[in-house]
């Protein structure tokens, strides 16, 4: 089957049922989206499909096959990193970082479908993903500046 | 360079590799074959090289390399041991590599726990990179023939500061024999001369965090690597009585394993392997096992001594309350993980561990080998919080590899680490005591059994003061976890005292007050409470505050907590503050993540972590049964950091936890009158 990849087509040979996440780390060598339950109960695993936030623990390869997979490899922008990576680092909402990259991607999809999200609606998004270092509210506070400065972005691009 | 396919590097080729230097090899005896069979126990106390070679290589092109054998798992210890090296030689963090938990590479050590890499790592690091400092320094002098107070050191050179002239650490380091140059402590720079030490250096590899390029345990790759999987017992204690593997065996690509009662395969990816291990055929003799239900009674059958209380002459109250704290498990996000790789007779490993170096023993000692043919390797961890000291995975996967002569990488799933790691211990605490009329505490009996002694030792005056640990035989496989016993006795205590308060018709801040004497804690009760507005806060049915304070292993922390309650007896901790002394403060702004992270993890304990077993089995071995805390559980935290430059700097990854427990058990009864006297609270409160 072909998967296209951060923008690359990637054909591999599997069994369609194998869920996404091992197909990503084990033939693809993006470990990026790490294992945590195999029961999309922790959000490590998270990858955009099309830019939606999913699960690649429980999602079968087969059925993201032709769909644009984005994974945190492909976030940044070559050496220039996304703001929200941006964000991450400047607030130290981390501590082992092993949850990192499926907070990131699971703000990323937040923040494309809701550009000024509040307290309350970032916690929600991110509920099914767990930190157990427990930097929550420093991840709350990147994701609020992200917003933030996006939208001051945003503002200035439309007056220029 | 090395070929990117080649094994790790020994300490002889990455010195040769960095170029310059003298080439220091640690001694390693022939005869550690023999002696690994003990355990380990014989390198416990192994002496640390005094040497600056064995800790710090500075190379011909100036490239600083210093070398630790503790390991980071998220506390922040790459960052905070690099600055205190910066520090020493005047020079960025950037500009030093810090090596870290490679058995062949640094020098051999205990492993990254009991907060001691602060306390006992850092001071090592900073007499060794304040002894090159000088050394360096005395080979400029000598060239230029000036007195010490003439030079200047930094950007990594010697500067002479009168004609400016500047000489390169590099162009020094290599005249110099570093392996005859002994630490000295009169090198080392005091808290209050810090430049480096003692601000927030930002974490010095979160770019690879955030990117995804940093490569846990679990994401280590080897050429030709086979994935593998061990085929569980479905219970504590059973035996394996017969196994069929031919449906396995007759898979194409798969080997497999079978010795005694392991029994594993190995295969080309991971989907096989799970396949494999579910095609074999086993029969296991169980054994019979306790149940959670049945935990608290198995443990006062088999506990000797109670609490009797001391005389209560003249007291004008006397209470006795029993305290039971559950098991819970560490649930790091990253499971146990290794990559084994076997070569010519080697062992090479990558695992998740905080003992690399325990590890390697436990390897050598499983399959007869001398320690130095053993090179155990820890890459940045997805953490571990006392988890992770035992290498049961790294000899898994060395099994198997063994068998399959390829390099093997196991992972374990998040059942078998819930089912097969080990838990923070259960336990129950007795506590009798009495107050005399005017709010003075006048005796104190408080029995520890099973749960350990960590944390045990009260910060309250009192005359009569009896403290004891009882061991009793864990049902369970129990061991380390993040400040050990002592989130477990300070809730005891924490709550008693709370009661105590309550009998004497006193507030909870003044009559701690009125019973502590220890400057340290009182002053973080001082500030968390003033912080907090404690004086104005007044517990109403739907919104309790309480308040607990202690200390530990150099620690000094108080916590005052806010929670809601429903009518249907729903808790949520809605604000906590927590005042923090540890001595001098080396880095605020990931003391402060520590803290708070503390404070986080010590609220699924407090409110709803409990293992549940029954049959030899964790009945909540997922994620989806076993609540930690989540996004919709965190308070607004407020820390209080009191930076005593004073003082030696201890550890802060673990004694942070201890006071949010009773904190919140203190306030949900402020609130409702229902002394919870269980940890975790929720499951009683709500009953």
């Amino acid at each position: 089957m072909e998967l296209r990849v951060n923008g690359v087509r990637k054909h591999v040979e599997v069994d369609p049922e194998r869920p996404l996440l091992w197909v990503l780390r084990n033939e693809l060598d993006l470990t990026g989206a790490k294992y945590g339950c195999g029961e999309g109960q922790c959000g490590a695993c998270t990858v955009l499909i099309e830019g939606v936030a999913q699960r690649s623990c429980i999602t079968p390869a087969g059925s993201v096959a032709g769909k644009e997979i984005t994974t945190i490899e492909g976030l940044a922008d070559g050496e220039r990193l996304h703001p929200l990576q941006e964000s991450f680092i400047q607030a130290d909402a981390m501590q082992c970082g092993y949850c990192t990259p499926g907070m990131i991607l699971s703000s990323v999809a937040l923040l494309r479908r809701n550009a000024a999200p509040s307290e309350s609606e970032i916690k929600q998004a991110l509920e099914g993903n767990i930190c157990r270092c427990g930097t929550y509210n420093r991840i709350v506070a990147a994701v609020q500046k992200t917003a933030n400065k996006m939208s001051a972005e945003a503002k200035a691009g439309r007056r220029a | 360079m090395l070929e990117p396919v080649s094994l790790p590097a020994s300490r002889r080729d990455f010195l040769k590799s960095l170029g310059g230097g003298v080439l220091v090899l640690f001694a390693e005896g022939a005869g550690e074959a023999q002696e690994s069979g003990h355990g380990g126990h014989r390198r416990e106390r192994e002496p640390l090289p005094q040497d600056i070679a064995a800790w710090l290589h500075i190379a011909p092109d100036g490239r600083i390399t210093a070398f630790t054998g503790k390991v980071e798992v998220g506390q922040n210890i790459r960052t905070s041991l690099t600055q205190a090296v910066a520090d020493e030689l005047r020079c960025a963090p950037g500009s030093v590599k810090l090596i870290m938990g490679d058995t062949a590479l640094t020098p051999w050590d205990m492993g990254t726990f009991g907060s001691r890499s602060t306390p006992t790592m850092a001071p090592v690091m900073r007499k060794m990179a304040g002894t090159a400092r000088e050394a360096l320094v005395r080979e400029a002098l000598q060239k230029w023939g000036v007195a010490r107070d003439k030079v200047d050191v930094a950007d990594e050179c010697v500067v002479n500061r009168k004609s400016g002239a500047r000489i390169p650490f590099g162009e020094i380091a290599a005249r110099i024999d570093w392996t005859k140059t002994v630490g000295r402590e009169d090198c080392v720079t005091v808290p209050d001369k810090w430049t480096v030490g003692g601000t927030s250096v930002p974490k010095l590899n979160a770019r690879e965090l955030v990117t995804g390029h940093h490569k846990y345990p679990s994401d280590q790759t080897r050429p030709a690597m086979l994935y593998g999987k061990v085929l569980r017992p479905p219970s504590f204690g059973a035996k394996l009585t017969s196994v069929d593997t031919s449906a396995a065996a007759r898979m194409p690509g798969v080997t497999v394993v079978h010795d005694g009662d392991f029994v594993g395969v190995a295969a080309r990816d991971e989907h096989l392997a799970q396949k494999a291990v579910e095609s074999i055929q086993a029969q296991w003799q169980k054994a019979p096992q306790i149940s959670s239900k049945e935990l608290f009674a198995y443990i006062k059958s088999k506990k000797e001594g109670a609490a009797q209380g001391n005389s209560a002459e003249g007291s004008a109250k006397a209470l006795r309350s029993t305290y039971t704290i559950a098991y819970i498990a560490h649930t790091p996000l990253e499971p146990r993980a290794a990559l084994a790789e076997w070569s010519g007779g080697k062992l090479t490993v990558w695992t998740g561990t905080q003992r690399p170096f325990g590890v390697r023993t436990e390897l050598a000692s499983a399959f007869g080998l001398p320690e130095n043919q053993v090179h155990v390797l820890m890459p940045d961890m997805g953490s571990a919080y006392g988890g992770k000291h035992s290498g049961e995975c790294a000899v898994e996967a060395a099994r198997i590899a063994k068998a399959a002569g390829k390099p093997v990488k196991l992972i374990w799933t998040r059942e078998e680490e819930f089912t097969w790691a080990y838990l923070r211990p259960a336990g129950i605490i007795e506590v009798a005591s009495a107050v005399s009329p005017d709010g003075k505490l006048t005796s104190w009996d408080f029995h520890n059994y099973m749960s350990g002694p960590s944390g045990l030792e009260s910060p309250y005056e009192c005359a009569q003061n009896n403290v004891q640990f009882h061991e009793v035989d864990s049902p369970l496989r129990e061991g380390s976890y993040r400040g050990l016993a002592a989130t477990a006795n300070h809730f005891a205590r924490e709550s008693h005292i709370e009661e105590l308060a309550v009998a004497s018709g006193m507030d909870s801040l003044a009559f701690r007050l009125k019973n502590l004497k220890n400057e340290r804690v009182r002053a973080v009760l001082q500030a968390a409470a003033d912080r907090f507005e404690w004086s104005k806060k007044k517990s109403t049915p739907k919104r309790g505050y309480g308040l607990a304070c202690g200390m530990e292993k150099g620690g000094y922390v108080a916590c005052c907590a806010e929670v809601s309650i429903t009518r249907n007896r729903q808790v949520h901790v809605e604000h906590v503050v927590e005042a923090w002394d540890c001595g001098a403060i080396v880095n605020p702004e990931h003391l402060k993540n520590q803290v708070e992270g503390a404070i986080v993890m010590g609220l699924g304990g407090a409110l709803f972590e409990a293992i549940e077993f029954a049959d030899g089995r964790i009945l909540n071995d997922r994620l989806s049964k076993y609540r930690v805390p989540r996004f919709s559980d965190i308070p607004k935290i407020e820390t209080v950091l009191i930076d005593r430059k004073d003082v030696p700097s201890a550890g802060a990854g673990e004694t942070p936890i201890v006071c949010i427990a009773p904190a919140i058990a203190n306030a949900i009864c402020s609130a409702t009158g229902k002394r919870i006297r269980s940890m975790p609270v929720l499951p009683s409160f709500q009953a």
